[in-house]
C-alpha cells in the first residue's frame, strides 16, 4: 500500500500533461546533451566491465528504492539514490544509471511521463548525481578522511541533491504556468523532509559499504584515505564549488518568477488577490511564502529565493570551514606523523 | 514478481500487439507531444485525440475499463496544478472563503486545469497502451534501431533483466527485517527514526554489495562467451510497407489535429 | 596416490586430447592459494566429474579452462592450442563455460538474445546465428522458448537454457559448474539425459554422486587445491575409505 510520502515522491516523477511542450522539449535537449557527454566519458574509459556493472547498478537503485522505513503517521522514508549512485560509481556513470532507472520507471510503470522524461531524467538523474558527486567529494576532502566526514558528506550531499532536484522540478512546473508562489514553497517544503530520509539512508549505506568493502568504492578512495588528504585543502576546489553553487542558486532564483510562463502577470494576480501567500504562510515563517512583504511580487520572490539559498550555502560552508580549522589545529598540535591506520 | 498488471495482456494476439516496437513508440511519443501542443480548452481536438486512442485500445483488445482505472496514477499530481484555477486571470466564477483568505476561481483557470488533467489522463493511457502491447525487449530493440547509444540500451537491458532478481533480494531483506523487528503488543515499535533509517541504509549497502558481486560474475559469464567490450546484436528488420504507411498516416493525423486546433 | 594418472603413461597412448593442464598453480589476488600443481588430461569426448568439498578449488579450476583466470604458473592447452593472450578468443569459443547460478549466466532480456550472445560475439553471420540458436534450443528441449524472459522460467528450465547458451557456440569442451544443484527430481532426470546425449568432452563439478554414477565414467577428486584422486568412477565410488576421507557421500 502506498503511503503518503510514496505519493509525494511521485512529486518528482512529473507525468505528461503538466509540463507544456516547449518546456518539456527544452529539457529533453538539455538532458540529451548532458547524457551525450556522460556516454562519451564512460565509454571512453576503456573499461568493458562498466557495462554490466552499470546495468546491474540501475537494477540495484530500482530495487533499493523499494526499501523503506516507517517515519511518522503512515509516511515512510526512502531513497531516490542519485547521490548514492554518483558517490559509488562516479558522476557520469551515476547519471547514466539514474537516467536508465527513470526511463525504466516511465516505460514500465507509467511512473513519470514520456514527454516529461527529459525533465525527469534531468532532475532525478543528472542533477542528483552531479550534486551528489561534486558537492560530496570536495566535502570529503575537507574532512580529510575522518570517518564521520563520510557521515556528514553522505547526508549533506544527498539532502542537497534532493532539494536541487525539487528546485529544478518546481522551475519546470513554474515555466509551464503553475504559479511559482505555490509550487516552489510546496515542493521545497515537502522535499526538505524527503531529503532527510534520503540523507539518512545514503549516509548509512555509504558508511556500511566503505567499512565492509572499501576496495569497491574506487571513486572515493582518494578522498577517504587520510594520508592523501592530509595536505591542506585545495582552496580553489572549495571556491569553485561554492561559486558554481551560488551561480546556480542565484540563477534559479532569478529565473523562477520571471519565467512563470505568463506574460500577463499570472504572478501578480496571485499577489494582488493576496490569498496564496496567506494560505501558505504557516509553515514558512522565515520567508513567508517565499516572498518578502512590501516588495512587488516578482522582486520579492527572487530575493526570497536568493536569501534562502544563500542561507543554505552559508550554513554548509560555515560548517565545513569550522571543521577544517578544527582539524588543522588538531594536526598542528601533534606534529608527529599520525598512523594511517586506526583512522577508520 | 511481474512487472505489472499489464503482463496479463502482453501475449495477446492483436493488430496492435503485432506492430513493430518502433512504430508504436514513435506514434505514442507523437501522440503525447501533439496533446502537449494543443491549446487549453480545445475540447474538439481533445475529443479527436481521445477517440483515436480509444479506437487503438479497442483494436488492441485491451479492456478499456482497466486502462481507464489504471490511468489515474497521475492524479496526485493534480494537487500541484489545482492552484492554476485560482491564479489564472479571467472571469471570476465562484469564491471559496477560507476564513483568512478568499480563493476566487476563474473561468480561464478552470479551463486550464481541466485541460491539464485531460492531457495528462490521455497521455497516461497512451503510455499504458504501449506498455500493455509491447514487450520491454521489443521496446529495447526499437530504441536500438532508433539509434539510442548502445551503452544506454545495454544498461537498460541489464537493468530490466536484473530488476526482478534484485527486487526479490530486496524483498527477502525486508522480510528478514520484519521478522526480527516484531514488537510486543502495546509497545512502541523499535527505535528512533535515525536508527530505522540506519537499518535501511545497511540493507541498501548489503544489496549494493550483492549487486556488485553479481555484476562481476555476469562480466565473467560474458567474457566466457566472447564479450570484448562491444555488445553485438542482430540488425533490426525493415519495417513492412503497412507499418511504414501506418506510421506516416498516424503522424500526419496528429500533425493535422494539432495544426487545426490552432485555428479553431 | 596410486590412482593419479601418470603423465608419462598417457603420452605414450596416442589419444587426441581435448584438455591438457600441466602443473597449474593459482593464487587469488588476495593471497589465497587456490590450486597447487594441477595436472590433468581429458581425451576427446571424455566425460569427467570434478568432485571435492566446498572450497576445494573446483570452480577455480574450471575458470582456468577458458582463460577467465590465468594460472600463476603452469599451462593450459585446449586441443592443440596453448592458452595465451593471442589465443584466448579462439579458446573461449572452444570451451563452453556454464556457471552455477543461471541468473548470472542468463543476462539478456530474452532466451533468444542469451543463446545468440556467444555466436554473435564470435562474429558469425546473422543467418547462422539464428540457425545455431534454434539448434541449441532443440538440443536442450527448449525450442519455442525464444521469446520467453529468463525470470519467467523455472530453475530447471534456466539451467537447460544456460547449457544452450554455450552449445550455440559449438564448443569442443563443456565446463559445467554444479549443473544439478537445486533441481527437482524431474529436472535432474532431464539433465542426466542431456549430459549423456551430448557428444562433447566435459569437465563437470558436482556434489551429486548419483549424477557422477549416472553420467561420468571418470572422476577427479580435488581437495585443498590438489588432485587427490583421479580414476574410473566405479572404482573410486566403491572405495568407502577414500570417499570418507574427502567428505563425499556414497551414491
Ligand atoms: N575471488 C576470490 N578471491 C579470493 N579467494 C577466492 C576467490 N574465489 C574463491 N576463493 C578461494 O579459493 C578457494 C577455492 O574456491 P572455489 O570456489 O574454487 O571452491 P569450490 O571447490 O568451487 O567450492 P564450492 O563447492 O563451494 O563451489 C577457496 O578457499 C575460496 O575461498
Ligand atoms: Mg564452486
Amino acid at each position: 500500500m502506498q503511503s503518503l510520502t510514496d505519493l509525494l515522491v511521485f512529486a518528482l516523477h512529473v507525468p505528461d500533461g503538466f509540463l507544456n511542450a516547449p518546456v518539456a522539449l527544452l529539457w529533453w535537449v538539455l538532458t540529451v546533451a548532458v547524457l551525450a557527454v556522460a556516454v562519451r566519458k564512460t565509454s571512453g574509459s576503456l573499461n568493458e566491465r562498466q557495462i554490466p556493472l552499470m546495468g546491474v547498478m540501475a537494477a540495484f537503485i530500482f530495487a533499493a528504492q523499494m526499501l523503506n522505513f516507517p517515519v511518522l503517521g503512515g509516511t515512510s522514508g526512502h531513497l531516490l539514490g542519485g547521490a548514492l549512485a554518483a558517490l559509488l560509481l562516479g558522476p557520469w556513470a551515476g547519471m547514466l544509471v539514474m537516467a536508465c532507472v527513470v526511463g525504466l520507471q516511465a516505460l514500465l510503470f507509467q511512473d513519470g511521463g514520456l514527454l516529461a522524461m527529459g525533465a525527469n531524467i534531468f532532475n532525478m538523474g543528472i542533477l542528483t548525481a552531479a550534486v551528489g558527486y561534486w558537492l560530496g567529494t570536495p566535502l570529503l576532502r575537507l574532512f580529510g578522511g575522518k570517518p564521520w566526514g563520510l557521515v556528514v558528506t553522505g547526508f549533506v550531499a544527498a539532502w542537497v541533491s534532493v532539494m536541487v532536484a525539487a528546485i529544478a522540478c518546481s522551475l519546470q512546473l513554474a515555466l509551464s504556468g503553475v504559479p511559482a508562489g505555490v509550487v516552489f514553497p510546496a515542493m521545497l517544503f515537502v522535499h526538505a523532509f524527503i531529503g532527510v530520509g534520503e540523507g539518512l539512508i545514503t549516509l548509512a549505506a555509504l558508511t556500511f559499504i566503505v567499512s565492509t568493502r572499501p576496495d569497491l568504492v574506487t571513486t572515493l578512495t582518494s578522498y577517504l584515505d587520510p594520508t592523501t588528504t592530509r595536505r591542506p585543502v585545495d582552496g580553489r576546489t572549495v571556491g569553485l564549488v561554492t561559486l558554481v553553487g551560488l551561480l546556480c542558486a542565484v540563477g534559479a532564483a532569478f529565473i523562477s518568477p520571471l519565467a512563470s510562463g505568463d506574460p500577463d502577470g499570472l504572478e501578480r494576480v496571485a499577489e494582488d488577490q493576496g490569498f496564496l501567500d496567506r494560505a501558505l504562510d504557516a509553515p514558512f515563517s522565515i520567508l513567508p511564502d517565499y516572498t518578502i512583504p512590501g516588495l512587488d511580487g516578482n522582486a520579492s520572490t527572487i530575493i526570497a529565493g536568493i536569501v534562502g539559498l544563500l542561507i543554505v550555502f552559508a550554513l554548509a560552508y560555515g560548517i565545513a570551514m569550522l571543521i577544517r580549522s578544527r582539524r588543522q589545529a588538531a594536526e598542528e598540535e601533534r606534529s608527529a606523523p599520525r598512523p594511517a591506520t586506526g583512522e577508520r | 514478481m511481474t512487472t505489472s498488471f499489464l503482463d496479463r495482456y502482453i501475449d495477446r494476439q492483436s493488430p496492435v500487439h503485432g506492430l513493430d516496437g518502433r512504430v508504436k513508440l514513435l506514434l505514442t511519443l507523437g501522440y503525447i507531444l501533439a496533446l502537449a501542443l494543443l491549446p487549453p480548452g480545445n475540447w474538439l481536438a481533445y475529443a479527436a485525440c481521445a477517440g483515436l486512442l480509444w479506437w487503438a485500445i479497442s483494436r488492441a483488445q485491451l479492456p478499456l475499463r482497466t486502462i481507464l482505472a489504471r490511468s489515474i496514477v497521475a492524479l496526485p499530481f493534480a494537487l500541484v496544478a489545482v492552484s492554476v484555477v485560482f491564479t489564472r486571470p479571467g472571469l471570476p466564477l465562484f469564491s471559496l472563503p477560507l476564513g483568512f483568505a478568499t480563493l476566487t476561481a476563474t473561468d480561464a483557470g478552470l479551463i486550464l486545469f481541466a485541460s491539464i488533467l485531460l492531457k495528462s489522463w490521455l497521455s497516461v493511457q497512451a503510455a499504458l497502451l504501449l506498455t500493455a502491447t509491447t514487450h520491454f525487449f521489443d521496446l529495447l530493440a526499437a530504441l536500438r534501431a532508433l539509434h539510442l547509444p548502445p551503452i544506454l540500451v545495454a544498461i537498460l537491458s541489464f537493468a530490466y533483466r536484473y530488476m526482478f532478481v534484485l527486487v526479490e533480494e530486496a524483498q527477502r531483506l525486508l522480510r528478514a527485517r520484519d521478522c526480527r523487528s516484531a514488537t510486543l503488543p502495546g509497545q512502541r515499535s523499535g527505535g528512533s527514526i535515525a536508527w530505522r533509517a540506519a537499518v535501511v541504509g545497511r540493507m541498501v549497502g548489503t544489496l549494493f554489495l550483492r549487486s556488485y558481486e553479481r555484476s562481476e560474475r555476469i562480466y565473467v559469464a560474458m567474457l566466457s562467451r566472447g564479450y570484448n567490450g562491444n555488445m553485438h546484436t542482430l540488425t533490426p528488420r525493415r519495417l513492412t510497407p503497412t507499418e511504414q504507411g501506418l506510421l506516416v498516416v498516424g503522424l500526419a493525423l496528429l500533425t493535422g489535429i494539432t495544426t487545426l486546433s490552432f485555428f479553431m | 596416490m596410486s590412482l593419479l594418472l601418470e603423465p608419462e603413461l598417457t603420452t605414450i597412448a596416442p589419444v587426441a586430447l581435448a584438455v591438457h593442464v600441466r602443473n597449474l598453480c593459482y593464487r587469488y589476488p588476495d593471497g589465497t592459494e587456490a590450486l597447487h600443481d594441477i595436472s590433468l588430461q581429458i581425451g576427446e569426448g571424455e566425460k569427467v566429474a570434478l568432485v571435492g568439498p566446498n572450497g576445494a578449488g573446483k570452480s577455480t579450476l574450471l575458470l582456468h579452462l577458458n582463460g577467465v583466470l590465468r594460472c600463476t604458473s603452469g599451462s593450459v592447452q585446449i586441443g592443440s592450442t596453448t592458452l595465451s593472450d593471442a589465443t584466448i578468443r579462439t579458446i573461449r569459443a572452444q570451451v563452453g563455460m556454464v556457471f552455477q547460478d543461471p541468473d548470472d549466466q542468463l543476462f539478456s532480456p530474452t532466451v533468444f538474445d542469451d543463446v545468440a550472445f556467444g555466436p554473435l560475439h564470435m562474429g558469425l553471420p546473422e543467418a547462422e546465428v539464428r540457425q545455431r540458436v534454434a539448434w541449441a534450443l532443440e538440443q536442450v528441449d527448449m525450442a519455442g522458448f525464444e521469446r520467453r524472459m529468463p525470470h519467467h522460467l523455472s530453475v530447471g528450465q534456466r539451467k537447460r537454457i544456460a547449457v544452450a547458451t554455450v552449445l550455440s557456440m559449438h564448443p569442443a569442451i563443456l565446463a559445467l559448474d554444479e549443473p544439478s544443484a537445486g533441481l527437482d527430481p524431474r529436472a535432474r532426470r532431464g539433465l542426466v539425459e542431456l549430459l549423456n546425449r551430448l557428444p562433447q568432452a566435459m569437465l563437470v563439478s558436482t556434489h551429486d554422486m548419483r549424477l557422477v554414477q549416472e553420467v561420468f565414467p571418470r572422476m577427479v577428486i580435488l581437495a585443498q587445491g590438489r588432485i587427490a584422486a583421479d580414476g574410473p568412477s566405479r572404482e573410486l565410488l566403491a572405495d568407502g575409505a577414500l570417499l570418507e576421507q574427502y567428505g563425499l557421500e556414497r551414491p
